[in-house]
């Protein structure tokens, strides 16, 4: 309990003390995660949408093979982009590993089938309400899409934002191809597994409220983004 | 406006759910003028006729043609579906979206929606969430939405069958205008008054068959089919 304590101290000291090496590693972390959430949600919700409103042979075993790939373990997807990136791998000439990037990539492959089956699920739903409509008008494809992920953006954005808090505390795969470089790849979590490796558990559970205290910011600031925008109960 | 999509011609047209006949064959013509009801008991087949002369239902055997290519006739006729399907949107911008949909600037299809919403008594709504419109408000916002493109024909499925006597009223008056600015409308109901009402001619359907078809006055006067005899009596058919 006395670690708990001494965590929340902790927390409140490097906060309140401004320290820069924790900047550095929020900043690196929230710069890392929202750029894999905005790649992400950039293919993930088209998708979404496509897989909704299109009957092709394999869909079921699309859907079926995309709710498979939101388990995939972080770990050996981060096994996986290491392969992929390392010298004598195929994307070895463009010398990513151990950086930012390799760290993007790697959560994008973790959380855009969390993003394109949460759109699915949403989208599809809504198709089911305009079908009839959207195809008396005579639609076509791709203005079916753009009006059901405009029309749906409500649950698109809790498909983001499940996104984000899968990306922001993930550890595993960012470990394996960021390296946890001072100054270079070391976020939050990877921070956190650092401190507990060396026994400073007070450190490593002051990172850790840091790191909920950040997500909470996030979505909170997110919601009232989307709250303002318009008050109604879609 | 160019040559009239109509008339249409339905040729020994059927539609089959589930390996069943639910329509047809029907053989008939919806002409150039007039005002179309579609009347029969429930489960006659009027939804199922409608959405097959729209072509969202392709007739199984027969043919529905048009006097111009089915894709150019699908440009230039609207549906009201008997539950109305209202967009997670403002009034405003679920009357604009079919003016989008063809390619029309924001601008101007808002400022054609925001007429049209005046027009048909939405005009204090236009910002609202068309969600929390009334049952009256949400059929009216469905047909100022058909309307908006200016169709050759407007079909209507029910439209006025949930709703009580004054939105009723309302919904009435506003087909009877568009009708006389020139839109051909073809509406189900199984409203024998209602029918009686805004008729110029009618389709009687009965177990998917057309039994009798014509013009509204001679129908009402005498109608020749037994079923629509009784229909008018108002005995219960099945
Ligand atoms: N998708 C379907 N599958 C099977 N039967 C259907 C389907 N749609 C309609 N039917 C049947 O076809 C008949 C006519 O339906 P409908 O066109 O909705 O009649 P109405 O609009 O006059 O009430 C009904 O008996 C209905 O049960
Ligand atoms: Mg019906």
């Amino acid at each position: 309990m006395t670690d708990f304590w001494q965590g929340i101290l902790e927390a409140f000291w490097l906060v309140a003390s401004g320290d820069a090496g924790l900047f550095e590693i929020v900043l690196r972390s929230l710069q890392v995660t929202l750029s894999a959430v905005v790649i992400a949600s950039l293919i993930g919700l088209p998708f979404g949408a496509w897989l909704s409103v299109n009957r092709f042979r394999y869909r079921r075993t699309a859907i079926a093979l995309l709710n498979a790939l939101m388990g995939l373990p972080p770990v050996v997807v981060g096994l996986f982009v290491y392969i992929m990136l390392s010298r004598s791998g195929p994307f070895g000439v463009l010398d990513l590993l151990y950086t930012p990037t390799a760290m993007i990539i790697a959560q994008v492959i973790i959380i855009t089938p969390l993003i394109a089956s949460i759109a699915h699920q949403a989208i599809r739903d809504l198709w089911a309400e305009y079908h009839d409509l959207l195809i008396s008008l005579n639609t076509t494809k791709w203005q079916r899409m753009r009006t059901l992920i405009w029309d749906s953006r409500r649950s698109l954005l809790t498909a983001t934002l499940a996104g984000f808090g899968r990306a922001i505390g993930e550890v595993g795969a960012i470990m394996i191809v960021g390296g946890n470089i001072d100054h270079a790849t070391r976020v939050l979590t990877t921070a956190i597994a650092l401190e507990t490796g060396k026994g400073d558990f007070a450190m490593a559970l002051g990172l850790g409220f840091i790191l909920i205290a950040l997500a909470i910011a996030v979505n909170m600031a997110i919601h009232s983004i989307s709250q303002t925008e318009r008050t109604s109960t879609w | 406006m160019v040559n009239s999509i109509l008339p249409l011609t339905l040729k020994d047209a059927i539609v089959k759910k589930r390996g069943k006949v639910i329509v047809g064959p029907v053989t008939t013509k919806i002409g150039v003028k007039g005002f179309t009801i579609v009347i029969g008991p429930n489960g006659s087949g009027k939804t199922s006729l409608l959405r097959l002369m729209h072509g969202m239902e392709r007739p199984r055997e027969g043919m529905v043609t048009w006097q111009c290519s089915d894709a150019e006739a699908k440009t230039r006729q609207t549906f009201v579906f008997q539950a109305p399907i209202v967009m997670r949107r403002s009034v405003v911008d679920n009357i604009a979206y079919p003016l989008l949909v063809k390619g029309i600037p924001k601008a101007k299809a808002l400022q054609e929606a925001t007429r049209s919403a005046q027009a048909i008594g939405l005009g204090n709504a236009l910002h609202l969430e068309a969600n929390y419109l009334s049952g009256g408000e949400r059929q009216k916002l469905a047909i100022a939405r058909a309307l908006i493109t200016e169709p050759d024909v407007l079909f209507l499925d029910e439209p006025t069958t949930n709703l009580d006597g004054g939105a009723m009223k309302e919904i009435e008056d506003v087909l009877q205008s568009a009708f006389k600015s020139g839109t051909r409308i073809v509406m189900a109901t199984h409203d024998f008054g209602q029918a009686r009402r805004l008729a110029t001619d009618v389709l009687f359907l009965y177990r998917g068959k057309l039994h009798e078809t014509g013009a509204a006055k001679t129908f009402f006067k005498l109608p020749k089919s037994f079923e629509a005899q009784a229909f008018l009596r108002g005995d219960i058919v099945e």
